[in-house]
């Protein structure tokens, strides 16, 4: 995790705030850092944690997060970890007829169906054992990213129910977090992706928004952060309060600074 | 990704000069021979194949492209696991020729090849490759070509530049390794038919495999999609390129060609209709090959003719699928074509996207205004002016010669570039 970021979203891995819906963005940049923060953050917090990871494989993440402290394959062995790799997943769904209903199911079907065995995979890996003493902290799903669900036949409405059932069994009754990562395709006119974008963002407590400079490329701030914060169940009685970062990508850490305010000009 | 994974863990273990992530207090400096654990066992093994070196940033294995020019644009090489995605030009004159390099660099070095089309026949493709120039007597050789062709203009343009007239144009950054990385092709010359014959090589040819009776898997992909995977997992696992076939151990490197994809003749309507029925099949056929590719050592070049794709959705959800993509663009036909700043150059080339693969960042390069120019014997790519100046402002020299006036050691030459560029919309007065 990026303490640097922790500073700027007041939060700390002892005492973050439960039951809560991260919308993470990134719109003409790569927004996979974020994910990493959040996968250390709450690893360290202690959370059991499902990581459906749709996009990248499983040492990829684990490599970057053994540069930010935490092992992934240990956490994984011990039960904190569930970790569904997508692209393996993938393969052995297309290639191999499954006995049982796989998570990744979809793939196989023409038309397009519903995530339900994703869900039920979700539950399945979040649910509390009874085993009495309670290991973990509370659960915790993170999704990388959703946009390629769409991509791979789904639609918008199905990946929001998808997300809708995820949030009342995650956050509401087992009162854990939940972490998504969309792409904003901007001026691709991508409609699926929008509708998906803009669902989501009503139903988030926090949107985190990486983007590219608009002024172009430049070697010392590679983007610019927006961080909102919103009460969606409560009506708005203040504004939502939202800040503007700008940040370097090192090789171990991100480092934030005002807009404008980049060591490399000052 | 597995091969990195251990790739990443050999090059600690065997203290290259790669920096990798460092435990706690433990350095990952480590001596040679060492470790003998299980584990690393298949480290040496991993790194000796031919025509590979490790990353300099990660330790992740590489390729080359065929390209050396291109090869330091993308950071060293092309990873191994990953997708390189050519944008066609418009009239698909240069993109052949990068899959022929690609595929050419695959036969120098003893690659597996897999070849797919479903415009021409693998075979023939594999017969117009064009030759490398293999010893040093032929680098030598072009290395005069290029002097001799740059004098007599040359002597115009490095007025200002004219220390850096004698030293050589290309420069190989990162650690030089012993058997050659990348090599150079004569376009005009074709490949020796004893290396095309001696090379291992599978052809997937769309007309043939459709009307033959492959087991096909229910699946929303339209049948050359599915039946090209189909192809392609069926030769990663017979030749053992996932480690999962117990009989066979391979060392080697699986290069996959897949021309035109996308293409109406592949069966896919994304070229001719903006809402098609099919529109899905390109995605979900790019994240099972990603799928594939990762969980093998194997690299595959794609090129597609992005421009007649008409739903510009699909061309954003088709770039996040794949790991570099590149994208040519001729100056054939355009008003370029005319333009005096770029009379030396066939067109421009950009680098669309750069994968950030087990770090935070990626070796972007600065420089983003590129073109290419293809002479006989070489495919260059160099910094240009950005497309929208129209005119050089005189400071841009003075600059320049300021700079260039004191010469720099040799280990900074390369960076002489990336000094001078700029973000693009940025101009000076």
């Amino acid at each position: 995790m990026f303490v640097e970021l922790n500073n700027l979203l007041n939060t700390t891995p002892d005492r973050a705030e439960q039951g809560k819906l991260t919308l993470l963005c990134d719109a003409k940049t790569d927004g996979s850092f974020l994910v990493h923060h959040f996968l250390s953050f709450y690893l360290k917090a202690n959370c059991k944690v499902c990581f459906v990871a749709l996009i990248q494989s499983f040492s990829h993440y684990s490599i970057v997060g053994q540069k930010l402290g935490v092992s992934l394959t240990m956490a994984r062995e011990r039960g904190q970890l569930v970790f569904l790799e997508g692209l393996k997943s993938a393969v052995d769904v297309v290639f191999q007829a499954q006995k049982e209903p796989h998570p990744l199911q979809f793939l196989r079907e023409a038309n397009a169906g519903n995530l339900k065995p994703l869900f039920e995979f979700v539950r399945e890996a979040l649910k509390p054992i009874d085993s009495g003493e309670a290991r973990w902290t509370y659960p915790v799903l993170l999704v990388d990213d959703l946009s390629v669900l769409l991509s791979l036949g789904m639609g918008a409405v199905a990946v929001l129910d998808f997300i809708h059932y995820c949030r009342a069994t995650v956050c509401w009754e087992l009162k854990g977090n939940m972490v998504v990562l969309v792409h904003d395709s901007g001026d691709a006119e991508d409609e699926e992706n929008d509708i998906l974008l803009n669902g989501l963002s009503h139903q988030s407590h926090l949107i985190l928004r990486a983007e590219g400079l608009a002024t172009g490329f430049c070697r010392d701030v590679h983007g610019q952060l927006r961080i909102l914060w919103r009460r969606p169940s409560q009506p708005t009685v203040h504004r939502d309060q939202s800040f503007t970062y700008q940040y370097k990508i090192q090789d171990k850490s991100v480092s934030f600074f005002a807009k404008g305010m980049s060591p490399a000009v000052l | 990704m597995a091969a990195a994974a251990t790739c990443g863990s050999v090059a600690a273990s065997t203290g290259s000069a790669v920096a990798t992530a460092s435990k706690n207090n433990v350095t990952s400096f480590q001596r040679r021979g060492r470790r003998a654990s299980g584990t690393n066992d298949s480290g040496p093994r991993l790194v000796s194949i031919t025509g590979t070196r490790p990353s300099v940033r990660n330790g992740q294995l590489l390729v080359s492209t065929g390209l050396p020019a291109l090869d330091q644009l993308l950071g060293g090489g092309l990873a191994v696991g990953t997708v390189l995605l050519i944008e066609e030009d418009k009239y698909n004159i240069y993109s052949p020729l990068l899959f022929k390099y690609f595929l050419a660099e695959g036969i120098v070095n003893g690659h597996t090849l897999l070849v797919a089309s479903a415009k021409e026949d693998p075979a023939n493709i594999l017969q117009e490759l064009p030759a490398p120039l293999l010893d040093d007597k032929c680098k030598k050789e072009f290395d005069e070509d290029v002097y001799n062709h740059k004098t007599p203009e040359s002597n115009i343009k490095m007025k200002i530049a004219w220390r850096y007239q004698l030293l050589p144009k290309m420069e190989q950054i990162g650690p030089v390794s012993s058997s050659r990385f990348g090599h150079y092709y004569d376009a005009s010359k074709r490949m020796p038919q004893e290396l095309i014959e001696a090379s291992n090589w599978h052809g997937f040819f769309l007309p043939e495999k459709i009307s033959s009776t492959l087991k096909v898997e229910p699946c929303s992909l339209t049948p050359g999609y599915t039946k090209l995977l189909q192809f392609i997992q069926n030769i990663i696992y017979e030749e053992g390129f996932d480690g999962s076939n117990p009989q066979k151990k391979q060392r080697n490197i699986l290069r996959i060609g897949i021309q035109n994809l996308g293409s109406p003749l592949w069966g896919d309507d994304i070229c001719c209709a903006e809402n098609g029925g099919n529109s899905h099949s390109l995605t979900k056929f790019l994240y099972v090959l990603r799928g594939l590719l990762r969980t093998s050592l194997s690299a595959c070049i794609i090129t597609m003719p992005t421009h007649l794709i008409q739903n510009k959705a699909i061309i954003a959800r088709v770039t996040t699928l794949s790991d570099i993509v590149v994208g040519l663009e001729s100056f054939i036909g355009s008003e370029r074509e005319t333009n005096p700043l770029y009379k030396d150059y066939h067109g421009l080339i950009h680098i669309r996207q750069i994968p950030r693969l087990n770090n935070l960042i990626c070796d972007e390069s600065d420089v983003k205004d590129l073109a290419f120019k293809l002479k006989r014997k070489l495919f260059t790519i160099e910094m240009c002016w950005p497309p929208h100046y129209s005119w050089i402002h005189p400071a841009n020299y003075l600059l320049r010669a300021l700079i260039l006036l004191f010469p720099l050691p040799r280990t900074m030459q390369i960076k002489i570039t990336t000094i001078m560029s700029y973000p693009s919309n940025w101009c000076i007065f």
